[in-house]
């Protein structure tokens, strides 16, 4: 038996109009996996989601949920699926637990299935003590993880979380990852969105890297790390006001951008010629009367990667 | 070992997911005392002002004001609390509530058909507390009880009609701030019509409008209903305006919850 793709796109676009929000988009999630669509702001992944939600239509190309064609047999795609949007979309008015049995109830159980999936929901998630109370008193942490089980409920195959913990506090944002870990645990299929680099580090086995609504990357973090990160010369200054000094040399020696880091006091740019950049930046240091704290090269953090992987799309589109 | 949830055997009904939706807008509702209470508070505000302030200076012809103005006024009272529905709408699109409704295996016009049976429900609240008002403050039946009810009946018509008119609102509003400020359009309904004062008396080139737009036309049935005058010519009119509007509204209601986006 071949294993299906959990997603699938192929050439996927989607338009608002004149804008592309999903441009040719290509991407394979393999089943039994947790995969994060990291991207920054406006990068397409809110718009990804409602696809594979079947709330939006592709204007072009082919999206497979599970081997089912989202176009074609929406009403299967929406039974194999539960979705948390990025606002969490739980009634104030209501109990947590009156939320659950109605979100069960719309998935199709009967009156005490909805209530007994509503249990089970509750303490899995660890909404027990909360759970007979309003939603407006919820915090936001609570909230979202009501949103998470309301999903949840149907026991869908595929659980979609856009943004899970965008807004959060850092003790919300562990409760919300606990969570998400232990329904992973249990079997879930996730598929989630981020544009925190920790985030898809803590959560995704896979990860897809997406900017102006194309893919950029794909792989484990780790992959991703060896693949595009070019090694960093770092400089670390004792007197602020010298950082754009230190910038402009090491703009000159690697002719990559520099970034500056004013709290830290450090200065750094990528650098394809590794030991020997460092030794010219460090030779044209001496040169002048900046005062240096450390200096050399490592491997690039996430972050730094990230921004080289959406960097080099932006530079590469525009040329084209 | 924590137990797992199994799988729903089969989807939910149209039926089920409809009172589903139904129950969710009414629970919103009644828990929400500003919106149970404020909506008969004002309307009793402006009965009572129509009534009492402008009333001794307005003639309706033979009868008293307060005859005159009761049926047309209990007839459009969903025009002036229907911007709370389109409020609901938006807030629901917004808020990502619709988002995880189109998400769901429930059949489209469930969602409308949801939404519609809840206000169905708080519009007879309404109609009933705005009647109850009117007879406070001195309005009698001139015919029998049960044309009395046909009447109120014919009022809840109307309410539901506009119900599906107002979800087109808050469907269409970016937000629950524009779908209150977009909803006012109905007062041109509520006040070009013969609810205040009889359409003969505005001028000439409102009139064509003012005598045969959809609220004059059930305006007059519920009146001559409620008066125990011949109703026919009205009730058919107004039949009519009610199942275009209807029909249109909500052909144009399910098909934008169909791409509704946030
Ligand atoms: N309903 C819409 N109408 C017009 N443009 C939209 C709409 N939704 C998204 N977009 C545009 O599509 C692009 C991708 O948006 P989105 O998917 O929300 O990004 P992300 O979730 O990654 O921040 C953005 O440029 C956004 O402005
Ligand atoms: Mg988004």
């Amino acid at each position: 038996m071949t294993t299906v793709p959990l997603i699938e796109a192929r050439d996927l676009t989607i338009r608002f109009g004149k804008v592309k929000a999903l441009d040719d988009l290509d991407l394979t999630a393999p089943a039994g996996k947790v995969l994060a669509i990291l991207g920054p702001n406006g990068a397409g992944k809110t718009t990804f989601v409602r696809a594979v939600s079947t709330l939006l239509r592709p204007t072009g190309g082919t999206l497979q949920v599970l081997g089912k064609d989202v176009s074609r047999e929406p009403v299967a795609v929406r039974r194999d699926i539960g979705l948390a949007g990025q606002s969490a979309a739980v009634e104030p008015t209501m109990t947590g637990r009156e939320n659950l049995e109605m979100t069960a109830r719309l998935f199709g159980h009967p009156r005490d299935g909805a209530r007994r999936a509503a249990s089970i929901v509750i303490e899995r998630l660890s909404l027990g003590d909360v759970a007979d109370r309003r939603c407006s008193t919820y915090s936001g942490g609570q909230r979202r993880r009501l949103d998470l089980g309301a999903s949840l409920v149907g026991a869908p195959r595929l659980l979609l979380l856009d943004e899970p913990t965008t807004g959060l506090d850092p003790i919300s944002r562990r409760e919300v990852w606990d969570s998400v870990r232990d329904l992973v645990a249990a079997g879930t299929d996730v598929l989630l969105t981020t544009h925190y680099l920790d985030e898809a580090n803590e959560l995704a086995d896979h990860v897809i890297v997406i900017d102006h609504g194309h893919t950029v990357a794909a792989g484990t973090l780790s992959d991703l790390k060896a693949s595009s990160g070019r090694d960093v010369i770092e400089v670390a200054v004792n007197d602020p006001s010298q950082l754009e000094a230190v910038g402009h040399i090491l703009e000159r020696v690697t002719s990559n951008p520099p970034r500056l880091d004013h709290n830290g006091r450090r200065a750094s740019a990528p650098t394809a010629g590794g030991a020997k950049d460092l030794a010219i930046v460090i030779r044209t240091l001496d040169d002048t009367s900046v005062m240096v704290d450390e200096i050399g090269v490592r491997r690039p953090t996430l972050d730094e990667v990230f921004l080289t992987l959406t960097n080099a799309y932006v530079q590469n589109g525009s040329s084209r | 070992m924590i137990q797992t949830v199994t799988r729903p055997i089969a989807p939910a009904t149209a039926m089920s997911a409809t009172l589903v939706v139904a129950r969710r807008a009414l629970l919103k509702f009644v828990r929400t005392p500003a919106l149970v209470g404020m909506g008969i508070v004002q309307s009793a505000l402006f009965l009572f002002s129509f009534r009492y302030v402008f009333g001794g200076a307005i003639h309706a012809g033979a009868s008293t004001y307060v005859a005159y103005l009761v049926p047309g006024y209990v007839a459009t009272i969903v025009l002036f609390t229907g911007g709370g529905i389109a409020v609901a709408v938006a807030d629901d699109r917004v808020e990502g509530f619709t988002d995880r409704l189109l998400s769901l295996p429930i059949p489209r016009y469930s969602i409308v058909m949801g939404r519609a049976l809840a206000d169905f429900a708080t519009n007879a609240w309404a109609i009933v507390a705005t009647a109850a008002f009117g007879f406070l403050f001195g309005f009698r039946l001139g015919g029998s009880i049960p044309d009395g009810l046909a009447a109120l009946g014919l009022c809840l018509v109307f309410g539901l009609v506009f119900t599906v008119v107002f979800i087109v609102i808050g469907l269409l509003a970016p937000n629950a701030q524009a779908a209150q400020g977009m909803s006012m359009i109905a007062f041109v309904l509520a006040f070009m019509s013969s609810t205040y004062v009889p359409a003969g008396t505005m001028p000439g080139w409102l009139q064509p409008f003012a005598q045969n737009q959809p609220a004059t036309v059930t305006i007059n049935a519920v009146r001559a209903l409620f008066e125990g005058g011949p109703a026919f010519h009205d009730l058919w009119q107004a039949a009519l305006w009610c199942a275009g509007i209807f029909a249109v509204f909500l052909a144009i209601s399910m098909n934008l919850y169909r791409k509704a986006t946030a």
